[in-house]
């Protein structure tokens, strides 16, 4: 009897028996793997193709054409052409003179102030750019392309349907009716919009530009690069090569692995009670942002670089060593310059994680409404994800494509940092 | 910036001193022919000078420049009247921020006394004298510096020897940094944490049910002080983390073994860089992505079935949180799968298992260890995780269980009670900082059981 | 001892054309292979391989190997390194499958069926043709489960005392038992190497196969260890068909009935083992047997 057991015809009877099941389910099991990576690049493909769904339009702006009076009473009535009389001059009422002339029609005051909300109120900042420049103007006239309001970008840019109810709809029937005669006349044109790409923040979301805080983001990585950089390196060759096998190092190391995984908002927690609190560092500074990032991105490139070093051969160092180098002289003329691109590649990725992050310099003001663009690294200022939350947060209709627009560039620059990052790798990678 | 131009001339002043000392080692030796007459190379003793040059004048403008401000701070308020020096402390504060505001002509929050006005004065000259003082010092100990690095050059001068050991010593200055900032970590939010708990019993903290902290906007309003109980916080963090891990452990792991023990090395060459994108968005993103897709896309759909949904769900953010997570999963586990030894598989495929059976039977349970190892990494991420909750979770502290309805977590909280305008020493602004310890112990926690796990694991397979 | 049959005696005519170059010692071109010297046919075949191509991407591993493996015996498989021998032997349970680029051409039959076929499913080709490996490769799990591992996935039983005797079963033929019946439950991997290898036969052994393929089970081994694997093989003749792959001529010389000699992914001579160590016919085959290569 115990020898059935073994029996090899019993063996093929039985495994043939539960063949179909067993197939069944390795098919589940590949299909519900396959379904596993699907969903993971379904959501890589959902999200971009909801933020540039959303985020496309921003690039462009709606403008309206105006026939500008510049006239002489509105603008200087006592003709000095003192330039203190004219930057504080009523462009906006010019602008809403332009307009009255456009629709004569509108009496009523309600109707009136309608009306004016066309235009967007960058629109006499505009005027007033053109005759500080060119005193000449006023007396004149001249069709001059305005930025309109947001809510009538948005409603050019189909973002608010003209069929539904006037009860709905952000924009009432009359205004609808006004910008579709000024669209018969082509006075409504869709420009590329720099606006955006070169402003500072504003309230107004069709004057709202990512300008400044694109600034604010390269200051704060440039105090961040030059910090964490030669910190980083050091760091890395100092264990790598020089320090001896101890506790100390041990827990130096120990100590670097888990920095790398405390969370980002620790480290805000770190930059407000030192270096703000204790050493008196300005509030919403990218020198202060560049440090906090600095501590947070130094484990990534400790780590890559460490990696670097760990990939050049002993030989190198006793080439260097046999002929009577000392160690300091092997380590600079030899590992270092070896070891440099996998040092730049993990730098670059410590450089591309501190461009995304946001949630420390929430902790140390870098939060701030900040319209003026920063013009050192002790400017208050905003950094590209912060800027991107600020404006996740408002409102307005207006600021939803600036937001995803703004994230297209965010991530355009993340691209193209991770694109360098991988194109320094394979040019000089090497194999030992 | 005239700070930046005191740097610009130390490094001037650096690139010369290296010249001179250069010079003055070949000039001692007659000429560069007599090279080996000296102990080192030439540029060593140019290197020599330029470290006595520029090394110790720029200590002594770092400690200048981070002690400038507390020292000016002292001094005008010990220039301020009596009736403005004995405020409380946060009033205190306040009048100096005005007073600093006004100095550098910004907009100031209250009405300008002459008194504040004086102390800005004050301010602004004692902060013309001090960068004056810093400059003339810092020149003169980067010439005297100089000076004596010069001195030193003679051909028996073992110049190489002290630049290394100069080098050295830089080396292990750079490597002490990752300690201090721990200990920066542990230091700041514990000092804050135990002047919180002055105010707040610990007890009430760690176990209490609510979690109100009042809106106090004048110092002497009545109930200032609401109820620090961290349980709903901790609850709500938990939760959301819970729901992120539900999605991203199966999607996670399932993909890691899908790439490496089915797909076709042309698939994996594609389909694994792809799904690593998801790891480089930055976590605003994906807060937007939480607040303005996901979560109308629950509370809708939920709607249509009768449910009661929040705008600010849990669900929402939970799940946008596991799709974060699930790149992380997926490259841990791929990495811990691919190590289990291909005799393993042999061994499984050998006795005629199929491969789901070799991996669900085999591979999986020997790599049980290191994928445990990399989801409590993960959590540790959810728990910390900020951008994602800020902008999808909601503010009010719920203790539930319920994912559709709106929680809150530790890191909404800090954000919510420093982002802004602070009262310093108030237990709302310090509640923050007590939050942020139990975070960081917390996250502590895991990580290092976690990276143990996981090294342990790797040395058993290597 | 040696186990000849009748048939394999009496069919030693080797195919026409391959005699002459096998039996001209002198000449110069005696190295070089066309084909085949001596019988490739057992007596009583269990599986038969004819015309087998392997090719690794472009890169030709095997060539035209044609050869039988009887009923009931051990058959040793020699060569230098880098000979196919390996691939081969990995060719009779189809493992070669998990290797990415790697196809084989001719056909490899088991008893009637081409394993080889569209319509052969290899979970039962390799619960009918099992395979120990090189390295001992114990799971992480504990003695008991390495062993019941098979007949749980083939569901061989669904009853835990048929189970229990299945695995003591498989011990005692592996001639592990007495050292481990008293320690089921602890882990496969704390064996020595030797017991570890002989737990894999005994993992092998469990689902019963017709045919083991042993890829060198004794390299990773001691002298000792490989004494008694070698013993054990010599054991499970009597049960099943066994084809080794070796490094040591001297363990071919030991456990097996007939050996056949692989050279550049060619089969060079296949032979009854004393006649093949005492008297190669083919030039390259003495050479390494009398160790002037390899």
């Amino acid at each position: 009897m115990s020898k059935m057991h073994l029996d090899p015809q019993r063996t093929i009877e039985r495994v043939n028996a539960t063949l179909g099941r067993r197939y069944r389910k390795e098919q589940r099991f590949r299909r519900f793997g396959l379904g596993a990576v699907a969903l993971g690049l379904l959501f890589v493909a959902l999200m971009f193709l909801n933020i540039i769904g959303t985020g496309y339009s921003a690039f462009q702006q709606t403008r309206v054409l105006l026939d500008i009076n510049y006239s002489e009473e509105m603008i200087d009535p006592e003709g000095t052409r003192d330039p203190a009389i004219l930057s504080s001059a009523n462009y906006a009422g010019v602008i809403k003179q332009a307009l009255r002339d456009r629709f004569p029609g509108v009496t009523s005051r309600g109707d009136k102030r309608e009306l004016y909300t066309l235009v967007s109120s960058g629109a006499a900042l505009i005027l007033r750019q053109q005759v500080m420049e060119n005193p000449g103007l006023i007396g004149t006239r001249a069709s001059v392309w305005v930025p309109a309001d947001d809510d009538i970008d948005m409603l050019v840019k189909g973002h608010i349907d003209r069929a539904v109810p006037e009860s709905e709809r952000r924009v009432k029937d009359q205004m609808v009716a006004w910008v579709e005669s000024l669209e018969v006349e082509g006075r409504v044109a869709k420009v590329f919009n720099t606006t955006f790409l070169t402003s500072g923040d504003s309230r107004e979301p069709e004057l709202a530009g990512i300008g400044g805080a694109v600034m604010g983001s390269l200051y704060t990585l440039i105090v961040t690069l030059l910090l964490s950089f030669p910190i980083g390196v050091a760091t890395a060759v100092y264990l790598e090569e020089f320090a001896p096998r101890n506790r100390w190092t041990d827990l130096v190391e120990v100590n670097i692995n888990n920095l790398a995984a405390v969370p980002s908002i620790v480290f805000g927690l770190l930059g407000l009670a030192v270096f703000i609190n204790f050493f008196g560092l300005p509030r919403s500074a990218p020198l202060v942002g560049g440090m906090v990032l600095t501590l947070m991105t130094l484990p990534t490139i400790i780590i890559a670089s460490r990696a670097a070093l760990k990939a050049v051969p002993p030989s190198i160092r006793e080439a260097a060593l046999g002929v009577g180098a000392s160690r300091m002289q092997t380590v600079f003329h030899h590992v270092l310059p070896l070891a440099m691109p996998g040092m730049l590649t993990g730098t670059i990725i410590g450089m591309a994680q501190a461009l995304g992050e946001s949630a420390p310099l929430l902790m140390i003001g870098m939060v701030a409404f900040i319209v003026d663009i920063p013009g050192g690294a002790l400017d208050p200022s905003t950094v590209l994800p912060v800027q991107i939350f600020l404006w996740a947060d408002s409102p307005e209709r207006g600021f939803v494509e600036k937001t995803s627009a703004a994230i297209m560039v965010l991530l355009g620059f993340l691209i193209l940092m991770n694109v360098l990052a991988v194109i320094l790798r394979k040019r000089f990678e090497r194999r030992w | 910036m005239s700070h930046t131009l005191l740097i610009l001339i130390l490094l001037g002043l650096m690139a010369l001193a290296y010249q001179l000392g250069r010079r003055r080692s070949l000039k001692l030796v007659g000429g560069s022919r007599q090279v080996k007459a000296l102990h080192s190379l030439p540029s060593y003793y140019g290197f020599y000078t330029a470290i006595w040059c520029g090394l110790p004048a720029l200590l002594v403008l770092f400690l200048w420049v981070s002690l400038q401000s507390s020292v000016v701070r002292d001094l005008v308020v010990s220039g301020l009247p009596d009736s403005m020096q004995s405020l409380p402390p946060a009033r205190l504060g306040l009048v100096i921020n005005d007073i600093q505001n006004l100095a550098q002509g910004n907009i100031v929050s209250g009405e300008i006394s002459p008194a504040m006005q004086a102390a800005a004065d004050h301010y602004t000259r004692l902060r013309q004298t001090s960068q004056a003082a810093s400059f003339v010092v810092v020149l003169c100990i980067a010439l005297a510096g100089l000076a004596l690095g010069w001195r030193f050059v003679s051909p028996v001068f073992r110049a190489r020897n002290r630049v290394e050991t100069v080098v050295r010593w830089l080396l292990v200055v750079c490597s002490t940094i990752a300690i201090f900032t721990t200990l920066g970590i542990v230091l700041s939010v514990l000092f804050e944490s135990i002047r919180f708990f002055e105010m707040v019993p610990i007890s009430q903290f760690l176990f209490g049910l609510e979690w109100s902290p009042q809106m106090a906007i004048r110092e002497d309003q009545v109930g200032s002080s609401g109820a620090f109980g961290m349980i709903p916080l901790f609850a709500g963090t938990l939760l959301i983390a819970l729901i992120a891990m539900l999605v991203a452990v199966p999607i996670g792991l399932m993909s890691a073994v899908y790439l490496a023990e089915y797909a076709g090395s042309h698939f994996r060459a594609w389909a694994k860089p792809l799904l690593e994108i998801l790891a480089g968005i930055p976590t605003v993103v994906y807060g937007f992505f939480a607040a303005l897709t996901v979560a109308p896309f629950i509370r809708d759909n939920g709607a249509l079935l009768g449910l009661d949904v929040s705008s600010e769900s849990a669900l929402a953010a939970g799940l946008v949180m596991g799709i974060m997570i699930i790149p992380f999963i997926s490259s841990l586990s791929d990495d811990v799968i691919t190590a289990v030894p291909q005799s393993m598989r042999d061994a499984s495929l050998g006795v005629g298992a199929t491969r789901s059976e070799t991996v669900r039977k085999v591979i999986l349970p020997a790599a049980l260890p290191g994928i445990v190892g990399g989801i409590l990494l993960a959590v540790s991420r959810a728990i910390g995780e900020t951008m994602i909750v800020v902008m999808a979770a909601g503010l009010s502290a719920n203790l539930t269980a319920n994912p559709l309805q709106s929680v809150t977590t530790v890191t909404v909280q800090i954000v919510t009670l420093l982002v802004g305008d602070q009262e310093f020493d108030s237990p709302k602004t310090l509640a923050a900082f007590a939050l942020g310890l139990m975070l960081f112990l917390i996250t502590l926690v895991l990580n290092v059981v976690a990276l143990h796990v996981v090294r342990k694991y790797r040395e058993a397979y290597e | 001892m040696l186990n000849v049959t009748p048939n394999s005696v009496g069919s030693v005519a080797p195919p026409a054309g391959v005699v002459g170059v096998g039996f001209s010692p002198t000449a110069d071109d005696s190295r070089v292979i066309s084909g085949t010297v001596g019988d490739i046919k057992a007596a009583d075949p269990r599986m038969t391989a004819r015309n087998v191509d392997v090719y690794y991407g472009d890169k030709q591993a095997i060539k035209d190997v044609s050869l039988d493996i009887g009923k009931n015996e051990v058959i040793a498989m020699i060569g230098p390194s880098g000979c196919g021998k390996s691939t081969f032997l990995r060719c009779l349970n189809r493992m070669n499958d998990t290797i990415d680029g790697c196809r084989v051409e001719g056909r490899i039959m088991l008893d009637d069926q081409d394993i080889y076929d569209r319509k052969m499913d290899v979970v039962p080709l390799r619960a009918q043709v099992g395979m120990v490996f090189q390295k001992p490769n114990p799971f992480p799990k504990s003695i008991y489960d390495n062993v019941a591992y098979g007949p749980r996935i083939h569901g061989l039983t669904d009853n835990k005392q048929e189970l229990d005797e299945i695995v003591e079963q498989s011990l005692i033929k592996a001639g592990l038992w007495d050292e481990v019946k008293d320690r089921l439950d602890s882990s496969g991997t704390g064996l020595s190497g030797g017991q570890q290898q002989r737990l894999c036969i005994a993992r092998t052994i469990a689902v019963a196969p017709e045919v083991i393929l042993m890829d060198e089970p004794c390299s990773a081994l001691d002298p000792i260890a490989t004494a008694r694997v070698e013993e054990l093989i010599d054991e499970l003749r009597e049960q099943y068909t066994i084809a080794i792959v070796t490094h040591s001529m001297q363990q071919a010389a030991r456990v097996s009935q007939r050996t056949a000699y692989f050279h550049l992914g060619e089969l060079v001579e296949v032979g009854k083992t004393d006649d093949i160590f005492t008297n190669p016919s083919h030039r390259l085959t003495e050479d390494y047997i009398t160790g002037r290569f390899g």
